[in-house]
C-alpha cells in the first residue's frame, strides 16, 4: 500500500509537469526542455528560502512558484520570443540549452550532494487508517497537486480565460485579429506552466533529494509520460500522470529491477498499438 | 578544382597530424568527427531531431569493448559487431519512433535511449558505474600491432574517412535527394509515391551505425568504456556539435565536433588563463563546470547563429558572389 501511495505521490509530479508541457505546447508550439530544471529551481528556492532566509514552507509553497515563472517570463521575453518563426527544433534545443546552464549554476552553488528540506510540522507524523499508516506529508502532495491540476483543467475548460486560451490555441492570428493581446498571453501563459513545475518542486522538496539534477532525471520520464497520453487533452496529461505513477508504483513491489524503465516500456506497448497517444491526436 | 584542393590540403594535415600532435587526442577528435557526422545525417539531411544518439554511440562501444576484453575477439570482429549491434538497436528505436513525427520524435529516441542507459547501468556485462576498463587494442587483421599510437592513428583515420565517404557518397545520390525532399515537405514526398516511412528508417539505421562505428573505434583508441558515453548529456552534445559546425553541411559537424571536444578538453587551462588575465577568480573553476560553458553555447547558437560556422560561411559567400553578379 505505502509503495501504491508513493507511485501516486510521483504521479502527482508527473502530472503537474506533463500538464505544465500541454498547456505550453499548446500554445507556444514548443516543448519545454527546461521544465526539469525549472522544477528543480522551484525546489531549490523553497530550500533556500527556508533555510537561509527563515521563511516558513507555506510562504515558499506560494513564492518560489512565482519567482519561477518570472524566471520563465524573463526566458520567453528575452530568448524563446525569437525562435516561434523557425522550426519548432528549435525551442527545444533553446531550452536544453538553458536545461544545461541552470543546472551546471546550481552546481556550481550547490555541489552534486543533496540537500533535504524539511517536513513542516502541520504536516509531520502519520495517521493510521487501521489498514494503512498514511504519512500526512505525503498525502498532502496528493491532495495539493490534484487541487491545483483540477483548477486548472478548469480554468482552461470552462472560464472565458481559457476560451481565450483555447483558441489561441486553434488560431492565434485569429483571435488576435479579435483584439486579444497574443504575445502577452503566450508570456502568461509560458510563466504559468513553469510556475506549476516550480509548486512541483517545493512540493517535491520534502520528499525526495534536492540536487541540482533532480529536474532532468523527471523530465525525461515525463517526455514518456507525454509521449503515451498525447499532448491534445489537459485531462488527459493529468490523468495519464497519475496512472503512470500508480503503475511505477505497483513495479516496484511487483518486480523492483524493472521500475526505472517501466514508463519507457508503456511508451513503447502505446506507440506499437495506439501511435498517436491515448488522448492525442496528430497535429 | 577548388574543391580538390581543400580535399588535398585536409589530407595533407591529417596525415602530418600526429608527428605534431598527441595522436590519442587526435583520434578521439576523429571518432568524435564521424560521430557528429553520422548525426547530422539525420538533421541536417532528412530533419529528424534524434536526441537518442548516444545509445548508439556508447551501446556500439560497450559492445566492441566486451568482445575485445571479455570474449578476446580480434580487432576487426569487434568493431564489426558494434556496429552490427548500433544498427540493430537503430532499427528498433527506428521503427518505433517514426511511428510520430516531429516534436514527439525527439521525445520519443530521447526516452529509448534512456532505457538503454538503464540496461548499461543495471546489465551485468557493463561493469555499472565502473564501466568497461582496460579494452585492448589487439591486433589489425592479425599482423598490425595497433599498441602503437601512431599505426591506431592511421586506421583510425581510414576508418573515419570511410565514414565521412559513405555518409557525402550518400547525401549526393539519389536516396539523399529523397531524404532532402522528405526534410523540405513530407506530405509532398509522399504525394509523389516514396514510401518517407522507409527511407526515414533506412536514414535512421544508416546513422545509427556510423554513430557506432564511432563509438566502437573511440572504445579502442581510449580503452574504456562508461556510462557517460550512453547518457543523454552525450546526445546533447553531439547535437551541440552540429549546431556549431552548421547541421546540413558536410564539413560543418566535423569542425563543430573538433571545437568542442578541444574546448572540453582546455576548459581549465582556459579557465585559468582568465583567471590570471582578468583578476576575477570565478574563471578559475571554469574547468569544473562544462555544462555552463556548453550550455552557454548551445543557447547563444540557437539565438544568434542557427546555420553554424560553415553555414554562415557558405550563406557569406553566397551573398558576396551574388553581389558580384549583379555589379
Amino acid at each position: 500500500m505505502s509503495q501504491l501511495l508513493l507511485g501516486l505521490v510521483n504521479g502527482s509530479f508527473y502530472a503537474m509537469l506533463s500538464l505544465g508541457l500541454a498547456v505550453i505546447f499548446g500554445l507556444l508550439n514548443v516543448i519545454n526542455f527546461s521544465h526539469g530544471a525549472l522544477y528543480m529551481m522551484g525546489a531549490f528556492a523553497a530550500y533556500v528560502g527556508v533555510t537561509s532566509f527563515g521563511l516558513n514552507y507555506w510562504t515558499m509553497l506560494v513564492l518560489a512558484p512565482l519567482i519561477v515563472g518570472a524566471f520563465g517570463i524573463l526566458i520567453e521575453r528575452t530568448m524563446l520570443r525569437w525562435l516561434y518563426r523557425f522550426d519548432h527544433l528549435y525551442g527545444l534545443l533553446l531550452t536544453f540549452g538553458i536545461t544545461l546552464l541552470l543546472e551546471g549554476v546550481f552546481r556550481s552553488f550547490f555541489g552534486v550532494s543533496g540537500q533535504t528540506l524539511d517536513v513542516p510540522d502541520a504536516l509531520s507524523g502519520a495517521t493510521d487508517l487501521g489498514f494503512m499508516i498514511l504519512p500526512n506529508y505525503r498525502a498532502w502532495v496528493v491532495l495539493a497537486s490534484s487541487v491545483v491540476c483540477l483548477a486548472t483543467w478548469f480554468t482552461i475548460e470552462k472560464t472565458r480565460l481559457g476560451a481565450y486560451l483555447r483558441a489561441g490555441t486553434e488560431n492565434p492570428k485569429l483571435v488576435e485579429a479579435f483584439g486579444v493581446n497574443v504575445p502577452l498571453m503566450v508570456t502568461l501563459t509560458y510563466g504559468f506552466g513553469v510556475a506549476l513545475a516550480g509548486f512541483a518542486g517545493v512540493l517535491a522538496a520534502p520528499v525526495i533529494n534536492v540536487t541540482p539534477l533532480m529536474g532532468s532525471n523527471l523530465i525525461i520520464v515525463v517526455f514518456a509520460v507525454v509521449v503515451i497520453g498525447g499532448m491534445g487533452s489537459i485531462l488527459g496529461s493529468i490523468v495519464t500522470g497519475l496512472a503512470l505513477g500508480v503503475i511505477e508504483g505497483l513495479t516496484r513491489v511487483f518486480y523492483p529491477e524493472a521500475s526505472e524503465v517501466v514508463v519507457f516500456v508503456v511508451m513503447v506497448v502505446v506507440l506499437l498499438l495506439r501511435p498517436a497517444g491515448l488522448f492525442g491526436q496528430e497535429r | 578544382m577548388n574543391r580538390k584542393l581543400v580535399y588535398g590540403l585536409v589530407l595533407v594535415v591529417a596525415l602530418a597530424a600526429p608527428f605534431v600532435g598527441y595522436p590519442v587526442f587526435l583520434m578521439k577528435l576523429l571518432c568524435f568527427g564521424l560521430f557528429a557526422c553520422a548525426f547530422n545525417l539525420l538533421i541536417g539531411y532528412t530533419g529528424l531531431l534524434s536526441f537518442g544518439h548516444a545509445a548508439f554511440f556508447g551501446g556500439a562501444g560497450y559492445v566492441t569493448g566486451y568482445a575485445l576484453t571479455a570474449l578476446g575477439l580480434p580487432f576487426e570482429v569487434a568493431i564489426v559487431l558494434g556496429v552490427l549491434a548500433s544498427a540493430a538497436l537503430g532499427l528498433v528505436m527506428g521503427l518505433l519512433a517514426i511511428r510520430r513525427q516531429g516534436i514527439y520524435f525527439a521525445m520519443i529516441t530521447l526516452a529509448l535511449a534512456q532505457m538503454v542507459y538503464f540496461a548499461a547501468l543495471r546489465a551485468p556485462f557493463t561493469h555499472g558505474e565502473d564501466g568497461l576498463q582496460g579494452v585492448p587494442r589487439g591486433k589489425l587483421l592479425g599482423v598490425l600491432d595497433l599498441g602503437n599510437d601512431l599505426t591506431l592513428y592511421f586506421v583510425v583515420l581510414a576508418i573515419c574517412t570511410a565514414g565521412y565517404a559513405l555518409i557525402v557518397r550518400t547525401v549526393h545520390s539519389p536516396f539523399g535527394q529523397v531524404l532532402k525532399a522528405i526534410k523540405e515537405n513530407e506530405a509532398r514526398a509522399m504525394s509523389l509515391g516514396y514510401d518517407v516511412d522507409r527511407y526515414k528508417l533506412v536514414a535512421f539505421v544508416l546513422s545509427a551505425a556510423l554513430a557506432g562505428l564511432a563509438g566502437a573505434t573511440k572504445t579502442v583508441v581510449l580503452g574504456f568504456e562508461t556510462l557517460t558515453d550512453v547518457h543523454w548529456t552525450m546526445s546533447g552534445l553531439v547535437i551541440l556539435m552540429t549546431l556549431v559546425g552548421g547541421m546540413g553541411t558536410l564539413a560543418g559537424p566535423v569542425l563543430g565536433a573538433f571545437l568542442i571536444v578541444a574546448l572540453e578538453n582546455q576548459l581549465g587551462d582556459l579557465g585559468n588563463f582568465l583567471a590570471e588575465t582578468t583578476h576575477v577568480e570565478w574563471f578559475a573553476s571554469l574547468g569544473e563546470s562544462v555544462g555552463i560553458v556548453t550550455g552557454f553555447i548551445f543557447v547563444a547558437c540557437v539565438l544568434l547563429f542557427r546555420r553554424g560556422i560553415v553555414g554562415e560561411i557558405a550563406a557569406a559567400l553566397s551573398r558576396t558572389g551574388r553581389r558580384r553578379e549583379a555589379a
